[in-house]
């Protein structure tokens, strides 16, 4: 087993390696040079050459690449704000636990609502049980996370003032990103989670096990859920991507000071450190979970864990 | 040589006949689900509705300022209100639905487009191409589809074209990704086996017999990718990335409403379920060609 994630671990390597290399591209097109960022206007030519030169900008696209990477893996040096002139890499740990909170918040609210209501509607089909829970659903999948954000806070927080409009700083701040992100996620995962158990009951074993005699509580939790929840747990992970990006919106919505504020800033003032660091945070967070998705699912699903722990290792 | 000219016309009928069957069993199928004919005349009520938005109100209407006239509730004379700078939001609604719907199909059309193209290369010919393509889907789906597009927006500026681009790239490694596993299947069949020993060329078999039965999961994919364009494109527009303004979009029209959420509520209730509108029709449509088009699935 310890060899499956030992090369899960290795292939992440290059998938990280390959996004930095993307970004760094994309952000090379970035028009302007970072001299002229940091000295604004009012400086001669000549300035802006020197320093250009000082920060190595005038050397070719690939050297300057890989001198980044040099430093940003072995000195863990990402550059320094062409806006605050303050070192990137302490802002973006700084800000990641924030956004990580967020999304996990998020999935877990989706998993905890979306999971066993999709299950429900499953066992329960066409009954009001099961259409009402997938009518709405079908409605919240269809709408813009920070629109549902915007009702929410028109709701909880200007007309109720039950909690903040945004910030974070106490718990209640968490509350309405944690729903304006996960309801979407919520009506996607029992979306998902229902068509997966539908199908699951529909198989001979099933079949077998009711036949047997086995409880009907026991089908379903026992021997349909164990299985139907396998695909579930694939989409979790994949979700995981569009949840970091949604937060990006959602910190916008409530002026959350996460990496997702931190990098749309970083665009709108064409800082290309920060959006730099801040993707790569941001890539390599959805790459871990991506990874501990994987695992989990070697974990539970034994086809997995059979085809790694037997004679070929 | 008569006989043989009579023989192929006499196949290219049955072709064009067995076609045209194909498709009527196929909106037999489609027409029998009546959620996804709802998604299916919504969307074309939207449709008509964005195209006629000149002749409802004239685009001016909806960029032109009206201090005298901002933050009115709906009323008969502006049906779902008016905005900070006084523009009726219906017209905004109207000409915006033309922005985001344009972008929503073009970029779903040429991801799908691109993304056929890798797709079908790295499941046909395998081995080096395949791996080559495939580790580049892999970089760019790890990266986040909104954060790529931001970084894409920076990059290049924001404007709609951009946009467009942006958007379309993010989404390229999914569509590539469906087609690889449907062409995998089908390369296997002895039917490919049977056209290459018939000296058929590669271009050919991918064109005539791996695309059409690899068709079905595209265009399913490319339906359902039209709503989340869409919500993709709002929420750009919502970071201030997206469409300029005073061009209307239906995100940036929220966008733009977000500072009067305390006086003005109502403002983005329209622009907002404009676009549930349109992306749950798309969604119903894709679930509805789903299983018309592909019967074993149906549950």
């Amino acid at each position: 087993m310890y060899r499956y994630v030992i090369k899960r671990l290795l292939l992440m390597i290059p998938v990280v390696l390959g996004v930095s290399f993307v970004i760094f591209s994309i952000l090379a097109m970035v028009p302007g040079d970072p001299a002229s960022m940091i000295l604004g206007a009012g400086v001669t030519q000549e300035e802006v050459d020197q320093l250009n030169h000082e920060l190595g900008y005038d050397r070719p696209f690939l050297v300057r690449y890989f001198s980044y990477l040099y430093d940003a893996i072995f000195h863990f040096d990402f550059g320094t704000s062409y806006a605050t002139r303050q070192e990137v890499f302490p802002e973006v740990m700084a800000k990641a636990p924030i956004s990580f909170a967020i999304a996990m918040n998020a999935i877990i609210f989706a998993g905890v609502v979306g999971i066993p209501i999709g299950v429900l509607s499953a066992v329960k089909q066409y009954s009001l049980l099961d259409t009402i829970p997938t009518f709405i659903a079908l409605f919240l999948a269809a709408a813009p996370a920070f629109w549902v954000g915007m009702l929410l806070m028109i709701l909880f927080s200007l007309k109720l003032g039950w909690l903040p409009t945004g910030g974070v700083e106490t718990w209640k701040g968490y509350v309405l990103p944690m729903l304006a992100l996960g309801l979407m996620y919520a009506a996607q995962q029992l979306r998902f989670t229902r068509s997966s158990m539908l199908e699951t009951i529909r198989q001979d074993y099933i079949r077998t096990a009711r036949a047997k005699g086995a409880a009907e509580r026991t089908v379903i939790w026992k021997h349909a859920m164990k299985n139907a929840l396998m695909p579930v747990i694939t989409i979790i992970g994949v979700n995981f991507g569009g949840l970091l990006g949604g937060a990006i919106v959602t910190e916008t919505l409530f002026s959350i000071p996460g990496l997702g504020t931190y990098i749309v800033n970083g665009i709108k003032q064409k800082d290309v450190p920060v959006v730099m660091a801040g993707t790569m945070c941001l890539a390599v967070m959805f790459a871990g979970i991506m990874l501990c998705v994987d695992l989990l699912y070697a974990f539970v699903d034994p086809r997995i864990k059979a085809k790694y722990s037997g004679r070929r290792g | 040589m008569a006989t043989e000219k009579m023989q192929k016309h006499e196949t290219q009928t049955a072709i064009t006949m067995k076609k045209q069957s194909q498709l009527k069993e196929i909106w037999r199928r489609y027409k029998k689900n009546r959620l996804a004919m709802i998604g299916l005349i919504s969307m074309l009520v939207l449709i008509v509705l964005v195209l006629a938005a000149d002749l409802i109100e004239p685009y001016e209407v909806c960029i032109t300022m009206n201090l005298r006239e901002k933050l009115l509730p709906p009323s008969a004379e502006h049906l779902f209100g008016t905005d900070g700078y006084g523009r009726d939001i219906l017209a905004r609604c109207l000409h915006g639905g033309r922005v985001s719907l344009f972008i929503g199909f073009t970029c779903s059309i040429v991801s799908m487009f691109f993304g056929a193209i890798f797709g079908m290369i790295a499941g046909y010919y395998g081995d080096p191409l395949d791996n080559i393509i495939m580790r580049i889907m892999d970089v760019l789906s790890a990266i986040p589809n909104i954060l790529l597009a931001l970084a894409i927006v920076a990059a290049l500026g924001s404007s709609i074209f951009n946009l467009i681009m942006a958007l379309t790239i993010s989404h390229i490694p999914g569509f590539a990704r469906v087609v690889r596993s449907s062409v995998l299947g089908i390369t296997g069949q002895e039917y490919i086996e049977a056209a290459r020993a018939g000296g058929t060329g590669d271009a050919r078999i991918l064109r005539k017999h791996i695309l059409p039965n690899a068709l079905g999961p595209l265009i399913v994919q490319t339906t359902m990718s039209v709503s989340s364009m869409i919500l993709a494109a709002a929420s750009m527009s919502f970071l201030g990335l997206g469409v300029n303004p005073p061009q209307p979009e239906w995100g940036s029209i929220i966008s733009e409403a977000r500072e009067f959420l305390r006086t003005n509520p109502t403002m983005i209730l329209f622009p907002g379920i404009c676009i549930i509108l349109a992306s749950l029709s798309m969604n119903l449509i894709g679930d509805g060609l789903r299983d018309a088009l592909d019967p074993r699935l149906k549950s």
